[in-house]
């Protein structure tokens, strides 16, 4: 399960939209975190793309994983990550737990 | 001889990061030259430290060779040993693709891993917390990564090794990808980079004992000199491309820098009074080669920098060559020791001897010992044909590795 962090707790009462994770700061964050292959873009739908096909192996999903849990206080743990295969679940992970 | 023995081995491509040069041609230029890489280190506050000075690859810019995609990923060593492949694929006139990927084999010898990857990961585990650590902390700073990253980036799944044997890795690496090549691989990349210029390396390096106490770059680092007072530690290496004779001839014309004769390596006894194994190793590799001492036109030098051991890799040397018997040379005295990537720099400035009929210069030693009785290539190159070279190494511990490189007549 998603779950809240105490720490995103604390910081007080969640605004519903604000704090939902779109799919530009999902681009944003994975390429923080492991970069962008330059023979594969980002840049457009990319939604439904697994996320091997966009060059972005298991490693790069727990690095994108471990920066949501720091900037936005949602632990996806390594058993949710495991039924994730696209921008798009991830998204309804996160996003989920932010309502 | 056996028909793996049979299978000849030679250097079709080679690429290296030196403090005095980055990439071959500059590298080669400059050691020719007597241009020494070691300066004041420039990566890290050493105000703290009473050694403050290194071998730096310079003007190195990881983005312009790399994809972004590597860079979260990557320590510098890796990062260095990356595009050493890349250039030794090229100048190999290489595609990986041209080859079968079972067909290419990974053999890397590293010393210390990803030290400055992993001090930065560390000092976030211990200040922020387990959260903040990176993922890639999971092999980036591993003693393997270098063997894995290359095999990925080119698709290499032969069998992949990584040999991890102090200063001899850089020589044991090349010796273990010539053994997959006898059982029947057609190329492999090999050879060893490293690097570990970061606070927490350089406290070890502080404690390790061998490091010079002097701070000026020209007189710090004086194997073979009376005023020797211990060495100075770089970064860098280099990978090249071996492949079997028979491909290399397959996919004429192509340039064959030379052939990797003889190898061989040696352990020292911890029995007092034993003799080291360094003489018994050059020996060895020499048998393995088919050589006798007086077909040596010069030998690579692992010149400690420390009297004892230089007092015995002399007598090694005069032991099978007699004195004055072969000129010696340590070009290393230009970019310090670099561990795993010394004896592998040192067999790439070998093959580069043997195909430019050139011996590059040992620098900065004014005053040899002369008790040493060694023909030591001083300050300028000394031109004339090379046509085999014999490297050494010794490796804390206990460690001796040689290698023959000979002009390749096919």
């Amino acid at each position: 399960m998603a779950s809240l962090s105490w720490d995103r707790i604390r910081k007080g009462p969640l605004a519903m939209s604000t704090n939902q994770l779109t799919i530009e700061d999902l681009k944003k964050i994975m390429r923080e975190c492991a970069g962008e292959d330059d023979s594969i873009s980002l840049e457009g739908d990319i939604l439904d793309t697994p996320f091997m096909d966009l060059g972005y192996d298991s490693l790069a999903l727990l690095e994108t994983a471990a920066l949501i849990k720091r900037q936005y206080g949602v632990t996806v743990s390594d058993e949710d990550l495991h039924g994730i295969d696209t921008p798009r679940a991830f998204l309804e992970k996160v996003n989920s737990v932010l309502v | 001889m056996t028909a793996a023995q049979a299978v000849r081995t030679v250097v079709t491509g080679i690429g290296l990061c030196a403090p005095n040069g980055l990439g071959p041609t500059a590298y080669w230029k400059n050691t020719l030259r007597g241009q020494s890489g070691i300066g004041k280190i420039t990566r890290f506050d050493t105000s703290k430290y009473w050694s403050k000075i290194g071998g730096e690859v310079p003007g190195f810019e990881p983005a312009e060779h790399l994809q972004s995609r590597l860079l979260p990923q990557t320590d510098h060593m890796t990062r260095l040993a990356l595009v050493a492949t890349d250039w030794a694929l090229w100048g190999a006139g290489l595609r990986s693709t041209d080859v079968p990927e079972y067909d290419m084999a990974v053999v890397t010898a590293a010393t210390a891993g990803g030290y400055e990857f992993g001090q930065r990961e560390l000092q976030k585990l211990w200040a922020e917390g387990p959260d903040f650590v990176s993922a890639y902390q999971s092999f980036a700073w591993f003693y393997a990564v270098n063997t894995g990253q290359i095999s990925i980036r080119h698709g290499m799944r032969g069998p992949g090794a990584v040999l991890v044997t102090e200063q001899c890795g850089g020589i044991d690496a090349i010796g273990h990808a010539r053994r997959q090549l006898r059982k029947g691989v057609r190329m492999a990349l090999t050879g060893g980079i490293d690097s570990s210029m970061c606070p927490w390396a350089w406290v070890a390096h502080q404690v390790s004992g061998g490091l010079s106490h002097s701070n000026q770059p020209e007189r710090a680092y004086l194997p073979f000199d009376n005023d020797a007072s211990g060495y100075i530690t770089g970064e860098g290496g280099a990978i090249m491309v071996l492949e079997t004779a028979e491909s290399a001839a397959a996919r004429y014309p192509v340039r064959v820098y030379g052939e990797i004769a003889g190898y061989a390596s040696t352990f020292d006894s911890k029995v007092e009074g034993r003799e080291p194994g360094l003489k018994r190793c050059a020996e060895l590799a020499l048998a393995d080669a088919g050589l006798t001492p007086k077909d040596i036109d010069v030998v690579f030098a692992d010149a400690a920098g420390q009297r004892d051991l230089d007092k015995a890799e002399a007598e090694a040397i005069v032991g099978l060559f007699g004195p004055f018997g072969v000129p010696v040379t340590a070009p290393k005295t230009m970019t310090g020791r670099l561990f795993a990537g010394g004896a592998s720099l040192d067999v790439a400035a070998a093959l580069l001897s043997v195909w430019d009929g050139v011996i590059p210069p040992t620098i900065n030693v004014n005053n040899p010992s002369k008790e040493y009785e060694l023909d030591l290539v001083l300050d300028q190159p000394r031109h004339q044909r090379v046509r085999a070279a014999l490297v050494l190494s010794r490796g804390r511990g206990g460690y001796n590795s040689a290698m023959v490189v000979c002009e390749y007549n096919r």
